[in-house]
């Protein structure tokens, strides 16, 4: 039978406020245990919750970036479960009243495009941490984290393979730090997924049951994870098992799924608003003020690099990866001809992309400036330096790493990587090229074609690459035809 | 100075009659003397008060005293004060030292007040005799053998029989009035978001309300813009600037319009408790108001509603007692559940326990529709009833208990009798209004009897003018016991 495999994401994404979602300790990361958990995050008798509004103008921010609503009035809610890292006994988040409702995010299929819809994203505080080791089989708790503000982002089932689950989760990853409302470090666990998986029959329309894989917190895990759990779920229906409903684990250095809690045991977090926060209320004002504050967006800009610069849609898609390495291109590009953005565009996503990611190096961190690439491949379409040598100048732009845009001229200049185009010195050096290699130059008249090549070698090794090769090829064929 | 209002424990201190070190000296010794037979407060630290005292000595010498400065006031174990030990009268925080102040205890300490010490109260304000305190009940001044009230019956039992000037209370369901008029005191619950939360031990955060106790109209009016005033901590906190609640007290009542609830006046209210209620109404005739029949139809279901509600929020307010923290951890464990269940059973008491699980209960899946969500909805009618009445009358007059203080253990093994004596005060809460407890008689056993006034929101000064004007032309909120006298002082 083929099955169809059905994937619903939930991720969470901490978003970049100084201070808590409803408290005033500070949120930075890597502190020292427990000291940066005020009264209200230890959650002392008596303290409340005060709300953080730079989480609510993310949430909105958010909620524009995907066409969502922005639900004009919405609500708090407790959840309630016992555990040592939940200092309240209830972790505050929304249940019935999310402030964002709906809305999509477009992502790459291979070459096509895919809409995922979304259910919903709603505010919530982060929980503690508990450590287990060094503690002597006693539990640590680390309430620094505790009170952390999320967005949890749900998506409807419409992922149909681990890698449209990936796409997504790197769309909407590129997508929360694109509109700057969480710093997507998936090390320090600010973004993170739980995947819903299920399978059926392909054909069929009704959803199987599902397992809750949790705390995903890279896309090769996420990948992984779903792998595993598609071929668990097959095999076990094929062999003539049930899938249980239930919340896994997944365990990256045995690559499987491990069973967490079943739905028997499920927990009964019995909600309800709370009490001590009044409902959130957003009016028209309050969106428009902040739609005001929206950076072009990752789909519009891929459209206007189209339409603008005549680039593929392939090109687009890759240089809107981030702000930034889009601000690079463009910060390279803009205002010049056709050929020139198309150079710039292949050089971003091609030689820079690659050292960037040799050197693990973020774009904003090249030691080629987005000047010094408009420099070089203005030298490029000038004729100043051979496409073949501009990797050369690259080549030391980066090792120097002085980002100033005279610095490809004078690189061109001390190194003598010029281009040599001049008529007269490429004849003088093609007839003494044809003087060595009589035996070359009998096959090529002899008819065959891989002995001119050979001779467009030896001209170019001659000039250590800098002859302009239409030139060679022009002045070969003169004096080989004559 | 026993039972002196507290203008003239100020012009006395201001006239330098006495000191602050000396009044406090005074309710200290009578504290040392009555506490072991009434046992209105858990914690008294001489100490810390008496320094206080002399702080706010040195304040007056500078010229900078504030109406208040120096005066001792005893605050209810439900206030966090910092590095006093704030238990809210559970096992569970009996070792539990605040590291930070209320709201509440801000705004005493910045007026100069001293705090006298922290009163007895039920377990985190869950009763109405006092009878569910870890540190065993309060008795009533004016018989030893009756309950104060609750859950604020330590703070009532330090006024009525002068162990403090005044006092703190928290009223959730009648906490403030029903011990005001147990033990012949006047006791205000502010409009719901008056008075910070911030540092208040939450029992049902939608319905808490902290509040003056004292000897008169007078001195609550004094006390109020200390309580009342907005603070960002509690986001329900209402933003409004601090009223001056003694303006309107000398203000006549003459076109007063009181409504009397028809179901105010139910069968089950003891008919000593009618007769004092409806002699109270025609003194007010006296003083120039009119009578409204007003109706609140759904009066009835507020204990319903309320026993649904409050036990709803608490049973997850409650959830921070854990043991892992602070507070109480069982010594018997080997899991963390055991950990929970252990320190949990061992902390609190049976009420406290009760109320969790009704809690626990009405919000599960599938009774949540049925009953939390009912309750809501209910409350809101409720509410209406309070704004139709509003529109024929301007203030609300009833009984505060339908019966005077009852006896120790009569009513604690039938926690439905016991809920019941808040019929009249718990409405009140769930519409977030303002209520008052003033003296209006004693029944012929001598015991106290309350008269509730309810006003509309915000119109906590009116209250006070009329509860003033009443209390000038009675003398029911002067009577005290005659068992704790100023004899036992000296």
């Amino acid at each position: 039978m083929k099955w169809e495999v059905v994937i619903g994401l939930e991720t969470h994404a901490q978003l970049s406020t100084a201070s808590k979602i409803f408290s005033s300790a500070s949120t930075a990361f890597g502190a020292a245990p427990n000291t940066q958990a005020c009264a209200v995050d230890i959650a002392l008798p008596g303290v409340l919750p005060v709300l953080n509004k730079g989480a609510v103008e993310r949430a909105i921010r958010f909620g524009l970036a995907v066409g969502a609503r922005i639900h004009p009035r919405s609500v708090f809610a407790r959840k309630n479960y016992f555990y040592p890292d939940l200092p309240k006994g209830y972790q505050i988040s929304q249940y019935e009243q999310p402030i964002v409702q709906g809305g999509s995010l477009s992502i790459m299929v291979g070459e096509t495009e895919k809409i995922i819809q979304l259910t919903r994203a709603h505010l919530e505080e982060d929980a503690g941490k508990s450590l287990h080791e060094e503690f002597n089989s006693a539990t640590g708790i680390d309430l620094n984290r505790a009170g952390t503000p999320l967005l949890e982002i749900v998506t409807e089932p419409d992922l149909r393979s681990s890698a449209e689950a990936v796409s997504y989760a790197k769309a909407l990853h590129a997508l929360v730090r694109w509109i700057d409302i969480c710093d997507g470090n998936m090390q320090e666990g600010s973004f993170r997924c739980d995947a819903n998986v299920s399978v059926r029959p392909l054909g069929t329309t009704t959803l199987g049951t599902r397992c809750e894989i949790k705390n995903l917190n890279s896309f090769r895990f996420l990948e992984r994870a779903i792998d595993f759990e598609v071929r668990r779920q097959i095999e076990l229906i094929e062999e003539g098992g049930r899938v249980i409903q239930e919340t896994r684990l997944y365990d990256p250095q045995k690559d499987e799924t491990r069973s967490m809690r079943s739905k028997e045991d499920a927990h009964d977090y019995r909600y309800f608003p709370d009490p001590d926060l009044l409902p959130i209320a957003i009016d028209e004002k309050t969106v428009a003020s902040v739609r005001a504050t929206l950076p072009e967006l990752p789909q519009a800009k891929k459209a206007r690099f189209i339409n603008d610069y005549g680039i593929s849609a392939y090109d687009a898609a890759m240089l809107t990866t981030s702000r930034d390495v889009a601000d690079y291109f463009e910060g390279a590009a803009s205002g010049s001809d056709a050929k020139t953005v198309k150079l710039c565009a292949n050089w971003v996503a091609g030689p820079i992309h690659a050292r960037l990611n040799e050197d693990n190096l973020s774009i904003v961190e090249s030691r080629v400036s987005h000047s010094q690439l408009r420099q070089l491949v203005l030298r490029v379409t000038d004729g100043t330096v051979s496409g073949k040598m501009a990797h050369e100048v690259f080549n030391a732009l980066w090792a120097e790493g002085s980002l100033e845009a005279l610095s490809v001229d004078r690189i061109i200049q001390s190194q003598g990587l010029q281009q040599i185009s001049d008529t007269g010195a490429i004849e003088k050096i093609v007839d003494e090229v044809l003087a060595t290699q009589a035996q070359q130059v009998k096959d090529y008249r002899a008819g065959k074609q891989k002995a001119f090549n050979a001779l467009v070698g030896q001209v170019m090794k001659a000039t250590r690459g800098k002859a302009n090769p239409q030139e060679v090829n022009d002045c070969l064929k003169r004096r080989l035809d004559a | 100075m026993l039972h002196a209002s507290l203008k003239t424990l100020s012009q006395g201190l201001a006239s330098g009659k006495y000191s602050s070190v000396e009044l406090t000296q005074y309710f200290l010794r009578r504290i040392e003397q009555l506490n072991p037979t009434l046992n209105s407060f858990i914690t008294v630290d001489a100490q810390k008060s008496l320094a206080q005292a002399s702080a706010a000595d040195a304040q007056r010498a500078q010229g900078r005293a504030q109406p208040l400065t120096g005066i001792p006031i005893a605050q209810k174990d439900i206030f966090c004060a910092k590095d006093w030990l704030t238990t809210c009268g559970s096992k569970m925080l009996s070792q539990f030292i605040s590291p930070y102040d209320a709201h509440v205890i801000e705004r005493f300490n910045s007026a100069g007040a001293v705090n006298l010490g922290k009163t007895n109260m039920d377990e985190f304000a869950m009763g109405s005799s006092n009878e569910t305190s870890f540190f065993g009940p309060v008795r009533n001044p004016w018989d030893t053998e009756r309950v104060p009230g609750g859950s604020s019956g330590g703070s009532a039992c330090a006024v009525a029989a002068g162990l403090a000037p005044a006092a703190t209370g928290t009223d959730t369901g009648g906490s403030i009035r029903q011990p005001a008029a147990f033990t012949g005191i006047c006791g205000l619950k502010p409009t719901y978001g008056l008075v910070s939360r911030y540092g208040m031990i939450a029992f049902a955060s939608s319905l808490d309300q902290g509040g003056p106790m004292g000897n008169s109209a007078e001195d609550l009016a004094m006390l109020m813009p200390v309580m009342a005033g907005f603070d960002a901590r509690d986001s329900t906190s209402l933003d409004r600037p601090v009223e001056d609640y003694e303006r309107d007290l000398a203000k006549p009542l003459s076109g007063l319009r009181i409504g009397l609830p028809k179901e105010f006046f139910a069968q089950g209210t003891s008919p000593e408790v009618l007769n004092a209620i409806e002699q109270s109404i025609v003194e007010y005739q006296k003083l120039g108001a009119s009578i409204v029949e007003v109706s609140l139809p759904n009066m009835a279901l507020s204990v319903p509603v309320y026993y649904v509600l409050a036990p709803a929020e608490a049973s997850s307010n409650l959830s921070r007692y854990d043991g892992v923290r602070y507070g109480h951890r069982s010594a018997q464990y080997q899991t963390l559940s055991e950990l929970y269940e252990n320190s949990r059973a061992e902390g609190f008491g049976a009420e406290v326990k009760r109320r969790i699980l009704i809690g626990a209960y009405v919000l599960s899946h599938g009774y949540y529709d049925a009953y939390y969500l009912r309750a809501q909805k209910l409350r809101r009618l409720i509410a209406q009833d309070f704004t139709d009445a509003f529109a024929h009358c301007d203030v609300l007059m009833g009984p505060t208990s339908p019966s005077t203080a009852f006896k120790l253990g009569e009513k604690s093994n039938d926690p439905v009798q016991m809920y019941l004596s808040d019929i009249y005060t718990i409405a009140v809460n769930l519409a977030g209004l303002p209520g008052m407890s003033i003296p209006c008689g004693l029944d012929k056993q001598g015991l106290p009897i309350g008269l509730q006034i309810i006003g509309n929101y915000f119109r906590e000064a009116q209250m006070l003018n009329v509860a003033h004007q009443y209390q000038l032309a009675t003398d029911w909120h002067q009577r005290r016991s005659p068992h704790f006298g100023e004899a036992l002082t000296s």
